[in-house]
């Protein structure tokens, strides 16, 4: 598989602190690969050096092969593009914010307008050509940003926390939008999103960032399989929990992580340890499930997020967590706000970190 | 106060008889001061993008030179371009501009540099810097880049461009000491308005006033309705 992309050594200091700090990545030709960071972890700066519009303090960047030098920038830049956490659009109507790359490539008229239209309709603002961008919602200005990047069909789309100031359905959608655009154009996707959800549901590919470094490159099973520090360290929010493990007589190993209760995990961790519970290995059931698991936890839904294809559930069952399923199960479970549930997950699901 | 009521009266009928004397007076003052605007926005704009878009030493002192600039005494300037242009004397007094329209215009268009400069500045500076990294992410080039910027900073531009319109049509320092008040060629509103009322012909003096209150006052509506169209 050739590289669309590759960083070589990038380091990036800003005054006396280095955002980033000697990285080296290759990003696939077709590949959507994820940057999972926590704030302040080099992610933004990183995606802004792939895009040509900051440069190194050192390293070298290879687009398409071509080595980055100042001679050539402005051309190589064309074939990349970069969507903004915090979405801006140009003082005009929604036209002319999507034409703009297709005008500063001096494309005929006729090809900018269908162009315009056919990526309006992709991101569903078919219509909207006319109407002013900034008087639009967020999300809407956010999908005006994404149709403005895919009407120039980009070899090299990247995406700085695009979702970040969305509500779980316009995110599920503008989600899909960059899958399709992989899937279809064949556009390769670098996203950056400290939203692990989001990391576990979109890339074939997960580069773990902390501290302007990149520690662990791999597919979402092979990180999120086995959950490293790194990532505990900025996802200790979602199903990650501290407790006193004490050894059971069966081998297993007891973790007392308060309110009562108890996580049965087959480590054999001594002393106060972290474990961690992955959303999507966690059973959700309207009754008591009889089967191996040694885990089994009665609580109460308080928070239903809809993914797209999969919903997110907070359950209360006297510490909170988090349990992802698909929105079919979800459906035909038909769970609602406030339904008593039952969690189930084998004692091998908790992972010490 | 009669003589003030008479005036008026006799005022608006000189505005409304088309008298040839008074309109020829609008129509040279309206080209003079709008040439000057334009040329101060044609030199006045790239300085603007450069202190508004770019860091380098002595911006600072640039910049103060500029914001000081803008309450210079019109007499003052004016006195300096005369010895400028003086024909026997001046530096450029070869090319013989003293006493014609061309001299107020480059007069004028040296006076209101100062307020296209800082205003423009300011509002290139107020632009979100996330813009430029938007046009170089889509593919423009750095021209590309600054006339996009140029145009998120429209508003604040325009703004500039009628209080320079506005400073040049209604400044008497400049058109006075390098225009000469010279009737049929030079003479413009504010310089007309002098000549007139210390002849004692108030009701003229008072129609250009009117004149000119009117044009000053209809080009900011102009532009403010223009703005509140746009957003």
């Amino acid at each position: 598989m050739t590289n669309t992309a590759e960083l070589r050594s990038i380091t990036k200091t800003f005054d006396e602190t280095k955002a980033v700090d000697d990285v080296n990545l290759e990003i696939r030709q077709g590949e959507i690969l994820a940057l999972l960071g926590p704030s302040g972890s080099g992610k933004t700066t990183l995606l802004k050096i792939m895009a040509l519009i900051e440069q190194p303090t050192s390293g070298e960047v290879y687009l398409y092969d071509e080595k980055v030098n100042e001679k050539n920038a402005e051309r190589l830049r064309l074939n990349c593009t970069m969507i903004f956490q915090k979405t801006t659009v140009f003082n005009t109507n929604v036209f002319d914010n999507v034409a703009y790359g297709l005008k500063v490539r001096k494309t005929p008229k006729e090809r900018i307008q269908n162009e315009v239209k056919q990526a309006l309709k992709l991101v569903g603002l078919d219509g909207f050509e006319n109407r002013r961008a900034r008087r639009l919602s967020g999300g809407e200005q956010q999908r005006v940003a994404i149709a403005r990047a895919l009407a120039i069909n980009t070899k090299l789309l990247l995406l700085d926390e695009p979702t970040a100031n969305l509500d779980p359905k316009n995110a599920s959608a503008i989600e899909e939008i960059i899958a399709k655009a992989n899937r279809e154009k064949g556009t390769t996707v670098v996203i950056a999103t400290h939203n692990m959800f989001q990391a576990e549901r979109i890339p074939m590919r997960l580069a773990l960032m902390g501290k302007g470094r990149i520690n662990e490159v791999g597919t979402p099973a092979e990180i999120f399989g086995k959950l490293s520090k790194t990532l505990a360290s900025f996802a200790a929010v979602e199903n990650t929990f501290t407790g006193n493990a004490t050894s059971a007589a069966d081998g297993t190993t007891f973790i007392d992580i308060g309110s009562e209760i108890q996580l049965q995990t087959t480590a054999q961790p001594e002393g106060l340890v972290n474990v961690f519970v992955a959303p999507s290995d966690i059973i959700l059931s309207r009754s008591h499930l009889e089967s191996s698991a040694r885990n089994v936890f009665k609580g109460r839904i308080v928070e239903i997020s809809d993914l797209g294809k999969l919903v997110k559930l907070r359950v209360d069952a006297g510490k909170s967590f988090i349990v992802q399923i698909t929105k079919r199960s979800f459906n035909e479970m038909g769970v609602n706000l406030d339904a008593e549930v039952f969690l189930t997950f084998k004692a091998s699901n908790v992972q010490v970190i | 106060m009669n003589q003030i009521i008479d005036g008026l009266v006799k005022a608006l009928q000189l505005i409304f008889s088309g008298n040839p004397g008074v309109y020829d007076i609008t129509l040279r003052s309206l080209a003079i001061s709008g040439a000057a605007t334009l040329m101060a926005l044609l030199w006045g704009t790239p300085i603007a993008l450069i202190l508004g878009l770019k860091n380098f030493r002595g911006k600072f002192l640039i910049k103060g030179f500029f914001n000081t600039m803008l309450g210079i005494p019109t007499v003052a300037l004016g006195l300096i371009l005369f010895l400028f242009f003086e024909r026997e004397t001046g530096i450029v007094g070869f090319l013989h501009l003293l006493y014609t329209p061309t001299a107020i215009i480059i007069g004028e268009a040296i006076l209101i540099t100062p307020i296209i400069v800082s205003f423009a500045t300011s509002a290139i500076e107020t632009v979100d810097p996330q813009i430029i990294s938007l046009a170089q992410t889509l593919g423009a080039s750095e021209s590309t880049t600054s006339i996009t910027v140029l145009k998120e900073a429209s508003a604040g531009i325009l703004l500039a461009g009628t209080a320079c319109f506005n400073r040049a049509i209604a400044e008497l320092g400049v058109a006075l000491m390098v225009g000469g008040n010279i009737t049929n060629l030079t003479e413009v509103l504010t310089t007309a308005v002098s000549r007139h009322t210390q002849i004692g012909d108030v009701e003229v003096a008072i129609a250009l006033s009117i004149i000119l209150l009117i044009v000053v006052f209809g080009i900011t509506i102009t532009v403010n309705f223009v703005q509140r169209r746009r957003k």
